[in-house]
């Protein structure tokens, strides 16, 4: 018995150690720094002046607010978009396409966002490859201005996530027994009646972690609304980049951060209640 | 609907259409990149001025290409660097805690569980900001007490290590817990009743049996500190990895070496992808 509590001490402080110094230690940390202030001697003191300042300056608040609910939005235009596609590659396309399609979907998600925005951006820009293709095929003259616009934001958010929606649906679908669809055919169900009575209910799982993932992914983005946003488009996470890498007032950017940490997980704890999950199978 | 049930004509020709669009949306911004970057023209994006490999193997006063530009070969070097070390520790690690959820009881477990998920939904902004708050309070704490300077606490290589590993492992318990749930555990009772201390009946007998998710865990975190920007961003030193580079070089300097460099990474990428392929249906 000794050797075996010696092995579980050796698997439990590498991960004690872990969760302790790089998860617990340093939200604690960004707890206290921003109730931190510096007083007009210097001198750090405790005060809720950085969440006053949130609030009291107006674009603050508005580009919190905006940000969420934008996130909301982009979650629900990437399961809309995706579910056709997770439903057509477990369940209608012969499978050995269904391998070779679902392979295609891993490659933009391996090569990362960074090189897929900049790609948008070569792609949206006003002597861009989808301005000049319109141009030459004669439906506009002059270049319409897609860069730097909501729907350049829009497009680029849900590039980024939408991926990470299909992969747990396809594996929540993957399961399904087709003899169940067959049954309900038989029985004279409407196509309607067949999505919204089985598929929907049976993938829930997987659509509950693929939201939470996408959701979150998309409110603590930076790299979509910096390159392919404009000015009208500020996303939260800007102003927490501004305060600590260009006017370092990293107190007032620590209770930014805690307020998106509060909110993001705030609308993360309402989705896993009305779905009915649990956090330890989004991931799965 | 499905396979096995007959279709409308119009339904398949709709549901078709409906895929080609999503699939040509999925692979546009690809495609762009990977033409371009052998477009012979000074602008990242069109018109199209002809074919040339300048932007690879130029060495001009006018045109630098990728693998002359000594900026860019030092940040993906730093990068691949980073994510090797990352890869490693979090498959250690978060196999340690694999096999520590699955296997072991104890109190807290429940709380502990919870924390080793919760990078999946703590945004990479507020894991960087969070690191680097308290590894610079810790920091200047060493330094007022003892008089020590340690560079790990400040932006620098191995603050990016720690902040990509702080959820690359969470990605590897995940992955190797999967297939942890279909070990047979009474090959590891057998090998207990014949006398395998713990710690033997974990090296010989569940080890080797998590290996191929072990291998699978450490290409994962390879390949998401290779395109980590958020938490990065925060913690990066003097040496910027590959996308903080591109990064600060599509908002201020873009030439088509970003082109290049961009079809590089998918050059790379389909080839694994299609490797990975191979490897599967052989075995």
């Amino acid at each position: 018995m000794k050797s075996s509590k010696f092995t579980f001490y050796l698997l439990l402080v590498p991960v004690l150690l872990w969760l302790v110094l790089l998860i617990v230690l340093p939200h604690i940390d960004l707890f206290i720094s921003s109730f931190q202030f510096e007083n007009d001697d210097g001198d750090m003191v405790f005060s809720f002046n950085n969440y006053l300042a949130f609030f009291e300056d107006k674009i603050y608040w508005l580009t919190f607010v905006k940000t969420a609910l934008y996130s909301i939005a982009v979650t629900i235009l990437g399961f809309v978009i995706t579910f056709p596609v997770a439903f057509y590659l477990t369940k209608v396309v012969a499978r050995k396409f269904s391998i070779f399609m679902t392979l295609l979907l891993l490659i933009p998600l391996w090569v990362g966002e960074l090189v897929t925005i900049y790609g948008w951006m070569i792609l949206l820009s006003d002597t861009g490859v989808i301005n000049n293709f319109l141009i030459s095929i004669g439906i506009i003259e002059t270049p319409i201005q897609m860069l730097y616009t909501n729907f350049s934001l829009t497009i680029g958010l849900v590039y980024m996530s939408m991926l990470f929606m299909i992969i747990p649906i396809m594996s929540a679908l993957d399961s399904l027994d087709d003899s169940m669809i067959e049954a309900a055919c038989d029985l004279g169900a409407t196509k309607w009646t067949i999505f919204t009575k089985i598929i929907i209910p049976y993938a829930m799982p997987g659509i509950a972690s693929g939201g939470i993932i996408v959701f979150m992914l998309v409110i603590g983005d930076y790299i979509a609304p910096n390159i392919l946003g404009g000015k009208s488009s500020l996303w939260f996470t800007e102003q927490i980049y501004n305060q600590f890498l260009s006017t370092f007032n990293w107190n007032e950017g620590a209770s930014f951060g805690f307020l998106l940490l509060l909110l993001s997980s705030l609308i993360i704890f309402i989705a896993l209640k009305l779905t009915g999950q649990k956090l330890d199978r989004v991931g799965r | 609907m499905i396979r096995s049930l007959p279709n409308s004509r119009r339904y398949k020709i709709v549901y078709r259409t409906y895929i080609a669009l999503f699939y040509l949306f999925l692979i546009m911004p690809i495609a762009a990149i990977s033409v371009l970057a052998f477009n012979d023209s000074d602008f990242i994006s069109l018109p199209w001025l002809g074919a040339t490999f300048d932007w690879f193997f130029a060495d001009t006063n006018d045109r630098v290409g990728l693998f002359f530009d000594e900026g860019l070969i030092s940040s993906i070097f730093v990068s691949l660097k980073t994510g090797f070390i990352v890869a490693l520790l979090s498959t250690i690690v978060g196999t340690m805690a694999a096999l520590l959820f699955e296997e072991e009881k104890f109190r807290f477990k429940g709380f502990l569980y919870f924390l080793a998920l919760s990078p999946l939904v703590i945004p990479g902004v507020i894991l960087g900001i969070s690191i680097l708050l308290s590894s610079t309070y810790a920091g200047n704490y060493m330094e007022d007490n003892f008089g020590l300077d340690l560079e790990f606490l400040r932006p620098s290589f191995w603050l990016v290590v720690f902040g990509q590993f702080s959820f690359g492992a969470t990605y590897v318990m995940l992955l190797v817990s999967a297939r942890l749930k279909k070990f047979d555990r009474t090959l590891e009772e057998a090998a207990l009743s014949l006398r395998a201390s713990r710690l033997e009946a974990i090296w010989y007998i569940t080890i080797p049996f998590l290996k191929p998710a072990m291998i699978g865990a450490f290409v994962v975190a390879f390949l998401i500190s290779f395109s980590n920007f958020n938490t990065t961003i925060f913690l990066v030193g003097s040496d910027p990895t590959l996308p903080v580079d591109l990064y600060s070089r599509i908002k201020f300097s873009s030439t088509p070496v970003l082109n290049a460099v961009s079809f590089l990474i998918v050059a790379f990428i389909t080839v694994f992808a299609v490797l990975n392929l191979v490897m599967k249906k052989k075995g």
